[in-house]
């Protein structure tokens, strides 16, 4: 990711913060959608990528290049576009911080 | 099973105060109290279970009541008819949600008390709650198939759209079938439980057939217009992998069944003998359902509030899954019916500790179809909650499905099915 994107992102995810302030448990609750495949609190059982303990930024620029094609994906890129930004970075919020 | 009438009275009555005390204060650092009821253990009420108990930190309590031992996956039985699975690996103990401290009951609730907000069992037993979850899947409705009973769809003409019994008993057939013979697979007008289940049935079947019995054939008989699922990805594989085995007829309503001769007749068409005979009825919410008032919807389906999955008629009860009227373009899926479990679970969690509803979360749904022994395809999509239409919509360029049908997701179809048991039940 390059400097200025890196700036936007954060620029966006200040914005997007804002909107889910009133909700400390918002990331918890949208990650719990990735958590059907991924494992509970992203504690996969084999078979699919662990999401605990994933680097917060990492997860931002994967879902970015499934979204744009860079990452090759079978089912990632269509559920990326799901979300934005801002709310990935408050999913890779909850993640990260899952042992 | 025996449960001690008192002590659920007792707990229940300890719970409500302390949910009242915790709304009083308007304390939000609490993790919820009181107690919650849940009926069905299949993919909604497993995932509601655990998760209420996770996300309240055993404040909540919580009790699942389910008629079977063991919870076995509807996704994937399609392998067990094929004879790519056994039916044991299809299968998960509730064990892990008493590890998590859900108190589960084997049992068959006969009745709802709303009024005195208790549950009743066909043993006769009360349980008290503060809120239930109804999460009963679907029931048949027989009468669609003059000619089909309950009595004959357990003994010689399985739907097998329920895992367990019904599996074993189709798979039993397909063995003993003679090579040449007929399998005759009848899906009704939609909407039913899993739109591209019928379809990877008729695929994983002509697998096996072709493989083990080559003069056999597959009838595909649809009551809809057209494939209700990955249409163009179904009808590759056909094309490719069994001309000559599948033989797919659309706008084929039953009009009567002869269960003697093995004989379906339809609106329009040929009438057809087979020698395995699949009819999977019509269906509707759970029984229970019905029985509690909460079916709203076309007599058929139970209306709910997205942001909280309570049911309209009544907001101390929850409706999850195929029981629900579905927002648009969701379709009655397991995975779809464990996001309605979370959402659930969330809004439980907040309600019960005297707090808001959550902010609402999106939902993601995707279905793997195995289109052979080992290679699959996919449909996905991710919904939003829109606060001006009231439901969850699908957010836009966030769908699709496979490009082609692949051994990889053939793979991840089994890990999907494998962490999505370990999510809702250990
Ligand atoms: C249907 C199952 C499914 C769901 C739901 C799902 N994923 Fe994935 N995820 C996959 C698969 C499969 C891959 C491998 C890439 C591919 O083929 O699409 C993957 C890969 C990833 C990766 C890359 C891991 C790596 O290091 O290579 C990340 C990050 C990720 N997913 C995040 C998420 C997030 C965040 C969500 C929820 C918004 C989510 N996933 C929901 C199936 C899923």
């Amino acid at each position: 990711m390059t400097r200025t994107s890196v700036m936007v992102a954060v620029a966006l995810i200040g914005l997007g913060g804002s909107a889910f302030a009133n909700d400390a448990n918002y990331g918890r609750n949208m990650a719990s959608a990735c958590s059907s495949c991924h494992g509970t609190n992203g504690k996969s059982v084999g078979g699919m990528e662990a999401l605990n303990g994933y680097s917060k930024d990492k997860m931002v620029k994967a879902v970015q290049d499934f979204r744009s094609g860079a990452k090759p994906a079978t089912v990632m890129h269509q559920l990326g576009k799901g979300y934005t930004d801002a709310q990935i970075e408050a999913i890779a919020t909850f993640y990260a911080a899952q042992k | 099973m025996t449960i001690n009438r008192r002590e659920f009275l007792k707990v229940s009555a300890a719970g409500a105060a302390a949910v009242g005390v915790g709304s009083l204060a308007g304390c939000t650092g609490t993790k919820g109290s009181g107690n919650v009821v849940i009926i069905g253990g299949g993919y909604g009420g497993a995932t509601a279970a655990k998760y209420i108990r996770m996300w309240s930190e055993g404040g909540i309590n919580v009790t699942l009541i389910e008629r079977n031992t063991n919870f076995v996956s509807c996704p994937m039985s399609n392998l067990v008819l094929a004879g790519e699975r056994k039916i044991e690996e299809i299968t998960v103990s509730y064990d892990g949600l008493r590890k998590h401290g859900v108190r589960v009951i084997q049992g068959e609730v006969t009745a709802i008390d709303p009024d005195k907000r208790t549950v009743k069992l066909a043993t006769g037993d009360a349980i008290a709650y503060d809120r239930l979850v109804v999460s009963p899947g679907i029931d048949f409705m027989f009468d669609s198939v003059p000619g089909l009973t309950a009595e004959l769809s357990e003994t010689k003409i399985f739907h097998a759209w329920k895992a367990g019994p019904q599996t074993i008993g189709l798979r039993k057939q397909l063995e003993s079938m003679r090579d040449g013979g007929t399998y005759a697979l009848c899906i009704p007008k939609a909407p039913f439980r899993c739109p591209p289940g019928p379809y990877e049935r008729a695929s994983v079947i002509a697998h096996y057939l072709k493989t083990h019995k080559p003069k056999s054939k597959v009838l595909v008989l649809d009551a809809n217009d057209d494939i209700q699922s990955k249409k163009g990805l179904f009808m590759a594989a056909w094309k490719d992998l069994y001309s000559g085995i599948i033989e797919y007829r659309p706008k084929h309503e039953i009009s009567s069944l002869d269960a003697g001769s093995m004989t379906v007749k339809f609106e329009f068409g040929d009438a057809v003998k087979a020698d395995v005979l699949n009819i999977v009825p019509a269906q509707t919410a759970g029984m229970i359902a019905h029985k509690a008032g909460l079916v709203n919807v076309n007599k058929r389906w139970c209306g709910v509030d997205w942001r909280s999955t309570q049911s309209q008629v009544n907001d101390t009860i929850h409706v999850l899954g195929d029981a629900t009227q579905s927002a648009p373009g969701m379709p009655k899926s397991g995975h779809m019916t464990t996001q309605h479990a979370k959402i659930a679970a969330a809004a439980i969690v907040n309600l019960m500790s005297g707090q808001q509803l959550p902010e609402p979360m999106h939902i993601a749904n995707t279905c793997y179809s195995y289109v052979d022994n080992k290679q699959a395809v996919h449909v996905a999509a991710v919904y939003a909650y829109d606060t001006e239409k009231k439901t969850y919509i699908g957010v836009k360029g966030a769908s699709g499905v496979s490009t082609a049908r692949n051994e990889i997701e053939g793979k991840y179809a089994w890990a999907w099915a494998k962490n999505v048991w370990a999510d809702a039940l250990l």
